[in-house]
């Protein structure tokens, strides 16, 4: 099941675990992405917390973090290959994967009919 | 994902807002205008001009015409630049300085028939317009040409699209300019640019411009440019933009600007603005200089961040910075202290409390292909 948020994350939940990335529409929003930054392994992040770095040619972005947990890997492709975030933001350009330390955090979030409604108003 | 904070102005439209709109342009405010950052994305836009011919919409930029008695000698008050010695159709590119040497705005000026036609940057331009306004003597007229539009058409094969319209432009060389017939509408084309490439410039009456942008990118080496690529492609051109490398706190010397101040006649003159303090810096060199950095890793660092001196003291500042698209890598001008300013010093720039290596290098990051006449 995947969630969203309306900074234009979303987490994808299997079990306990959560991948987490960039919407198609957030990638589109920033343009050619030159460079990404993920949390390594081990580091604890709270909902809401600035999680990684993306970069495009034109601006800097945080990107947070759906939901607290512990990472468990962050996407080596991205440091040799960001345009993958471009490519595919859906699937091969996910950021980082954790551990959710409270899945009924996932309740605030939208599914994919309201991220999609929510992004079709703005 | 943080969205940056936009700032509620009143802002206006230029005569091509609809044409970028058709085209799929993504229009940003900038210089108080409705204006567009990218049409099919920076990178592929910013190499395509390095590769072939892009048109770019620098209309915001401030259009005037001087004219009226002893003009040269009234503008030599307030620019460092040989005014006397540029010849019919000849441009050249000066600084508006104040009193103390600090730069109010880079500009460029073109001899024309009935006076000087000077462009300037739009943030400013009104600034500019009170600044001579006030300097020069009411016999001189002052007139923005706020009813032209200016469109700038650079890259490679810039020549030959132009040229298959506008026959005679390819005669043009390098800070040069003509007047043009284009199926009856007057033009003002001058052979120059700033993205470091071949290209022109050319006024075109506002209600002219939609259908010449049309005919220009009806041309196969031709496509629509923004401004996110227009920035990427004068940052690797080592040409400084105003409000950003530029300001009031920054003289020619320490912008790395020395050439605006060549003129020997002047320099003896020494009756330009700041001309005691610049000329001091001429001699002994400026305390901190505008440099460039070849940054480490894959990380742009961007505009604020900070230079570090040994013991990791704030010394100077980035201006400008990114991702350089030719040379796949980031790039950044800084101003940094004279002793840090040799080439291949090595520096550290802390941004966002991150730490990243840097190496200064020779600017311009890639080199100029300016068409330039025989001498």
């Amino acid at each position: 099941m995947r969630y969203f948020t309306e900074d234009h994350e979303w987490v994808d939940v299997d079990g306990d675990i959560g991948t987490v990335g960039i919407t198609d529409y957030a990638q589109g929003q920033l343009g050619d992405i030159v460079f990404v930054d993920v949390p390594e392994e081990g580091k604890t992040v709270t909902k809401g917390d600035e999680a990684a770095v993306v970069e495009s040619v034109k601006a800097a972005s945080d990107v947070y973090t759906p939901v607290s947990g512990t990472v468990i890997e962050g996407n080596a492709e991205l440091a040799d290959n960001p345009g993958l975030v471009n490519e595919d933001a859906d699937g091969e350009g996910w950021f980082f994967k954790l551990t959710l330390s409270d899945p009924s955090e996932l309740e605030g979030l939208m599914d994919e009919a309201k991220y999609d409604a929510f992004v079709a108003k703005l | 994902m943080s969205d940056e904070a936009e700032t509620e102005i009143e802002l206006q439209t230029l005569p091509l807002d609809a044409w970028h709109r058709a085209r799929g342009g993504r229009m940003v405010p900038f210089a108080g205008y409705h204006m567009p950052v990218q049409y099919e994305g920076i990178m592929a836009e910013h190499l395509w001009v390095r590769e072939s011919a892009g048109l770019f919409d620098v209309s915001h930029m401030g259009q005037l015409l001087l004219s009226g008695p002893d003009l040269d000698a009234e503008l030599e008050k307030l620019i460092p630049a040989d005014v006397k010695g540029v010849k019919l159709h000849g441009q050249k590119y000066s600084l508006l300085l104040a009193d103390n040497g600090g730069i109010l705005d880079d500009l460029m000026f073109t001899r024309w028939e009935d006076g000087i036609y000077m462009v300037v940057n739009g943030a400013v331009k009104y600034d500019d317009i009170a600044h001579l306004r006030d300097h020069l003597p009411d016999e001189i007229t002052l007139n923005h040409m706020d009813d032209q539009a200016l469109l700038a058409l650079q890259g490679p094969k810039a020549a030959d699209a132009l040229g298959r319209l506008v026959p005679g432009v390819a005669e043009l060389v390098f800070m040069t300019g003509g007047r043009f017939d284009w199926n009856g509408v007057p033009l003002w084309i001058s052979r120059s640019g700033y993205t470091g490439e071949d290209g022109f410039e050319i006024s075109v009456p506002g209600d002219k411009a939609e259908a010449l942008a049309d005919a220009l990118c009806a041309q196969p080496e031709v496509k629509p440019i923004g401004l996110g690529a227009r920035d990427s492609l004068r940052l690797e051109a080592d040409l400084p933009l105003y409000g950003h490398d530029l300001d009031p706190e920054t003289t020619p010397l320490m912008a790395a600007l020395g050439f605006a101040v060549a003129s020997k006649r002047r320099r003896e003159e020494a009756n330009f603005p700041g001309a005691e303090r610049v000329l001091l810096e001429r001699e002994q060199g400026p305390v901190v200089k505008r440099v460039g950095l070849l940054v480490e890793g894959r990380q742009p660092v961007r505009e604020g961040a900070a230079v570090l001196d040994a013991e990791g003291s704030e010394v100077g500042k980035v201006t400008s910075g990114g991702f350089a698209p030719t040379l796949g890598a980031p790039i950044a001008m800084a101003y940094v202290p004279a002793a840090m300013a040799e080439v291949g010093t090595k520096i550290q720039l802390n941004q966002r409390g991150k730490v990243h290596e840097a190496t200064v290098t020779a600017m311009p990051f890639v080199p100029h292909r300016y068409v330039r006449g025989s001498k």
